[in-house]
């Protein structure tokens, strides 16, 4: 039986940065805000010190950052007609845990999504016609617009200080920047970082190839900054421990550096770490969510109050809440109804490694979000007429730094131990480098998140099944898009390169990225979306449920950009509409 | 919540009833002119605890005498100054003579409180009767013999303490004398940044020239170039004051504690007041000693390690990045004879204080397990004789004694 606490305004469910934004939004409104984060308090001062968080083992290899696939984990199949089996691992991608969120281990690669990626569906069709638009594919429109996102963009920029530069302020081309970017109103808050030699020996050939390469935008600083809170970041130091890490130089950009250092001042804001939300409760209409029960480490359950409940966990979480509090109809493939876990989308990692003899990279030397990249192949920058697919992938260079337990480069057909696998490690680590190609995944019919059958976790819910294969549009797609990588990596004169387009079917073991998106969808239309505009829930108004779960499909980017900017979005919808008028903000 | 509010009204509308019978009418005005001193004299650092309720004692102060605990100043009767009058406070705080007619220890600053007017007392006495009493038993006197006896305190008086309200110099402008009243005064700056004799005074000859109480060095605040704060400006001392942070330096330690407890609530002629006086302070005169020359083998060690260690957050120059990693070149801190703060945040670390304006509370890490004496040694003495530093070099024996002090 849960024990009653007192009523407060605002519930919010996980504290990475969607969390964070929108307690820190509410609190400056004056509601009383109460979070909830499933894993423990994390901060720079006493988790990633100086001295002990560069270190492989305990971060990559453990996964110290990570949920327990023990506390939780998804099960796993390719098609409706597997059975799934639990990962016991973390493999494919990686749910983060604590204050930050999987904010704390991110890269720091900041894109904005262009304009037309916010009307895909209607896009396509006016470019190539419906009948252009793949059977297979499930393409939808957000329901928003450029006009309506880019504030939003913009304020995710101040507070973490994006590094960068312009490629289209105010509709005005800039040279140097990404030109393909939908029009900014500002400049990047700080300058672009230095970069690498990789990357700049790939940013000349592109350049003399005819691209426009430019610095991929980054969440690490490069220079000192205090952001929009008067929280104050210093300048990135290139030391190669981000992608896993905890950021020790206040360098990169997370809720943990930029937000809750204000918010945890705030009388009006409690939060509540090891405490793990079991479902969100309802009233007898069902129409109105009247707070949550949850967990705490003892195995005692506490039902919280609340006017108003904010989901803001990551895309798994999000959308298994919804299932299990019964919030939306579960999605089915068959009968094609139903919206919660409809549209869930991955992303394809693809790329081309290089193989120099005379030069010298000192891959050590890196950053998550240091680098430069070219856009002419991704999305619909380019003209897919009759190519047989759509999409395409942010193509770049972002040395992350070579760390030695998994950075042991050697060419194809090296021995994978011995006295030639040292030789080729030795001949080898300097002098090689990468090319990556992000690129967009398209939703289908038959990917998509529901409740697992037979698999349950510790406290007895079932855990999360997840069904997804990549769809054909999206592997052709990727070794077009590789092709064009290899085309410029030839041209670098390397000895050798590597092509390594995504191919077959996905599977659980390899990283790719974190990027896992869709199921509680955001749209205009309630029967292919599970929120409106502004991340309100269709069927119960006073839930909002924010994060990279509300893309209808991936475009070739990184998403936490966008998820900042949904977050500012879905707390500018609470304080300037839905506190007037409680209530759906948006008519079906 | 409207339970909350009703209890606490209820309970302000007893003591207030309590202060009315003891000590007459007290005025709105009156009141919060005492609490307002009481945030200036930063009662709270030695009279609440990080978790206890305000001003109901507990705070445990190491003096190298032994441990004193701050006493429970609240209204309570049994056991915190519930039964005393106006003329007892008056006592303790111009004379260092508690109710009953014990001496207090120095280490409540009435060395610096006998500067109090009576009317600022008579405020501060006004507030104290109405906050919340709280039954807290204190036990302040926990010294070994023979410290504790508290007659030995008539002598510790008479060698120590001059008794006496402060006095205007007509010779100087108002505001000097506003900072001048609040530095020697209520807000006692001398009782962690003058230097103490053997029986644990202020050695008034070397006022704010520099002390070390549980084991941190309170740096030379006087306007000497090279040890002092000359070289910050005025608004350089109210902004650091006012926010925990300047371009120079940010508060860590007991600092921090001050600025968040005391000094961002000053008012801004209070605090301009406070830098227009420090910065009339002559130092100690004594010239810069020459920096120990860059081949010095020790010099050669440190430069190394400050590469690996420090120059990603305090850059390769130390300059340091502002509201974030303090400046070390050109630092009182850096640049003083004792280089107790420096050893010890190198071995155990800090954390900065962090104000509503300067929100960051940025760290520093420990190095204890994995710099050695000598390597901690090297790399200040390479600190304090870069960037046009120049101070004695830090021996491995000092780190060492730190490191074990630490540890208890």
């Amino acid at each position: 039986m849960a024990t009653k606490l007192p009523a407060t305004d605002v519930v919010v469910i996980g504290l990475g940065w969607a969390g964070s934004i929108i307690a820190n939004e509410l609190t400056d409104e004056g509601l009383d805000v109460v979070a909830l984060e499933r894993g423990p308090w994390r901060d720079t001062a006493a988790d990633f010190n100086l001295a002990s968080a560069p270190d492989e083992l305990r971060y990559v290899q453990r996964q110290e950052l990570m949920l327990r696939t023990a506390q939780n984990t998804i099960t796993a199949r390719n098609n409706p007609s597997q059975t799934a089996l639990p990962m016991r691992s973390w493999g494919s991608f990686h749910p983060g845990n604590g204050t930050g969120g999987a904010g704390n281990h991110w890269a720091g690669i900041t894109f904005r999504f262009q304009p037309s990626e916010f009307r895909l569906r209607s896009h396509l069709t006016e470019r190539y016609g419906a009948a252009a638009i793949p059977q297979e594919l499930v393409l939808q429109d957000w329901g928003t617009d450029w006009t309506e996102m880019e504030p939003f963009y913009d304020a995710f920029d101040k507070i973490t200080g994006l590094s960068g530069k312009a490629g289209n302020l105010k509709g005005e081309i800039q040279q140097g920047g990404n030109p393909f970017e939908g029009p900014r109103s500002n400049e990047y808050p700080t300058r672009p970082l230095r970069q690498p030699y990789g990357p700049t020996l790939f940013a000349e050939t592109a350049r003399n190839m005819g691209y426009k390469p430019f610095p991929v935008p980054s969440a690490l600083v490069s220079e000192p900054y205090t952001n929009s809170l008067g929280v104050t970041m210093g300048p990135c130091t290139f030391c190669g421990f981000c992608t896993n890490y905890g950021c020790a130089n206040y360098s990169k950009a997370s809720a943990i550096t930029t937000i809750l250092p204000v918010l945890v001042r705030k009388s009006n804001f409690t939060a509540r770490t090891n405490s793990e939300v079991l479902r969100i409760t309802r009233d007898a209409s069902g129409k109105r969510a009247t707070g949550v029960v949850f967990v705490d480490t003892s195995g005692q359950e506490w039902e919280q109050p609340a006017e108003l409940v904010v989901v803001t966990a990551f895309t798994f979480e999000n959308v298994r809440l919804m299932l299990l509090s019964g919030i939306g109809t579960p999605y089915d493939p068959r009968t094609n109804t139903g919206t919660t876990g409809r549209n869930y989308a991955y992303q394809t990692a693809n790329g081309v490694q290089l193989f120099f003899d005379d030069k010298n990279f000192n891959p050590f030397i890196g950053g998550g979000a240091v680098g430069m990249g070219i856009d002419e192949f991704n999305n619909d920058n380019f003209d897919h007429s009759g190519l047989g697919f759509f999409g395409g992938g942010s193509i770049r260079v972002t040395p992350i730094g070579a760390a030695p337990i998994n950075n042991r480069p050697v060419p194809p057909g090296t021995p994978s131990w011995g006295s030639e696998w040292k030789r080729q490690t030795v001949k080898n680590y300097l002098s090689n480098m990468s090319i990556g190609c992000e690129a967009s995944s398209y939703t289908t019919r038959n990917n998509y998140l529901s409740l697992d059958p037979t698999y349950n976790d510790h406290l007895g819910r079932p855990l999360l099944r997840l069904t997804f294969d990549f769809p054909e549009n999206d592997l052709k797609m990727a070794q077009y898009c590789t092709d064009k990588v290899g085309e410029i990596a030839k041209a670098m004169g390397p000895r050798q390169i590597v092509k390594s387009p995504s191919k077959g079917h996905w599977n659980t073991v390899p990283y790719q990225s974190s990027h896992v998106v869709g199921g509680f969808v955001m749209g205009a239309d309630p029967k292919t979306s599970s929120v409106n505009k502004y991340l309100q829930s269709w069927d119960v108004p006073n839930v909002f449920v924010v994060g990279a779960s509300a893309f209808p499909q991936n475009p070739g980017y990184n998403p936490t950009g966008t998820v900042g900017a949904l977050s500012f979005k879905a707390a500018n919808a609470i304080r300037t509409l839905y506190l007037k008028s409680p209530g759906a903000l948006v008519q079906a | 919540m409207k339970t909350l509010v009703a209890l606490l009204a209820g309970v302000a509308g007893l003591v207030v009833s309590l202060a009315h019978a003891q000590s007459g009418d007290a005025s709105f005005e009156q009141v919060e002119r005492g609490r307002y001193l009481a945030v200036l004299g930063d009662c709270a650092a030695c009279h609440t605890t990080a978790t206890g309720k305000p001003l109901a004692g507990g705070v445990v102060l190491k003096t190298p005498f032994g441990d004193l605990v701050g006493a429970n100043i609240t209204p309570d009767p049994d056991t915190g100054i519930g039964r005393w009058t106006l003329d007892d406070f008056q006592g303790a705080m111009s004379q260092g003579i508690s109710r009953g007619g014990y001496h207090l220890y120095g280490a409540m600053p009435f060395t610096a409180y006998t500067k109090v007017t009576k009317e600022d007392n008579a405020a501060l006495w006004a507030y104290l009767r109405t906050i919340e009493p709280v039954n807290n038993p204190v036990v302040p006197n926990q010294l070994p013999f023979p410290f504790n006896i508290r007659l030995s305190l008539v002598g510790w008086n008479f060698l120590n303490f001059t008794k006496g309200e402060f006095q205007p110099d007509p010779a100087k402008s108002v505001e000097w004398n506003r900072g001048a009243y609040i530095v020697q005064g209520l807000g006692h700056c001398g009782s962690c940044h003058t230097p103490k004799s053997l029986t644990g005074g202020d050695k008034n000859g070397q006022f704010l020239q520099g002390g070390t109480l549980d084991n941190w060095y309170a740096p030379d605040i006087t306007a000497d170039a090279h040890k002092g704060i000359g070289s910050w400006s005025s608004d350089d001392i109210v902004q650091y004051l006012k926010t925990g942070a300047n371009r120079f330096d940010i508060a860590s330690g007991p600092m921090a504690e001050m600025v968040e407890k005391s000094s961002q609530y000053w008012t801004d002629p209070d605090l301009k007041a406070v830098a227009t006086y420090l910065l009339s302070v002559g130092g100690g005169g004594t010239s810069a000693p020459a920096p120990i020359a860059a081949d010095d083998k020790g010099m050669a060690a440190g430069k190394a390690i400050y590469a690996d260690r420090c120059a990603a957050c305090h850059i390769g120059s130390g300059e340091g990045v502002p509201n974030l990693f303090p400046k070390l070149a050109s630092a009182p801190l850096v640049n003083n004879d004792d280089a107790t703060t420096l050893i010890r945040v190198v071995l155990a670390g800090g954390v900065a204080g962090a104000t509503n304006a300067v929100p960051t509370a940025p760290a520093m890490p420990s190095y204890a397990w994995n710099l050695s004496d000598e390597d901690v040694a090297n790399v200040l003495t390479y600190v304090r004789n870069s960037w046009g530093n120049s101070a004695p070099r830090v021996s491995p024996t000092d780190v060492a004694t730190l490191r074990k002090q630490l540890q208890q």
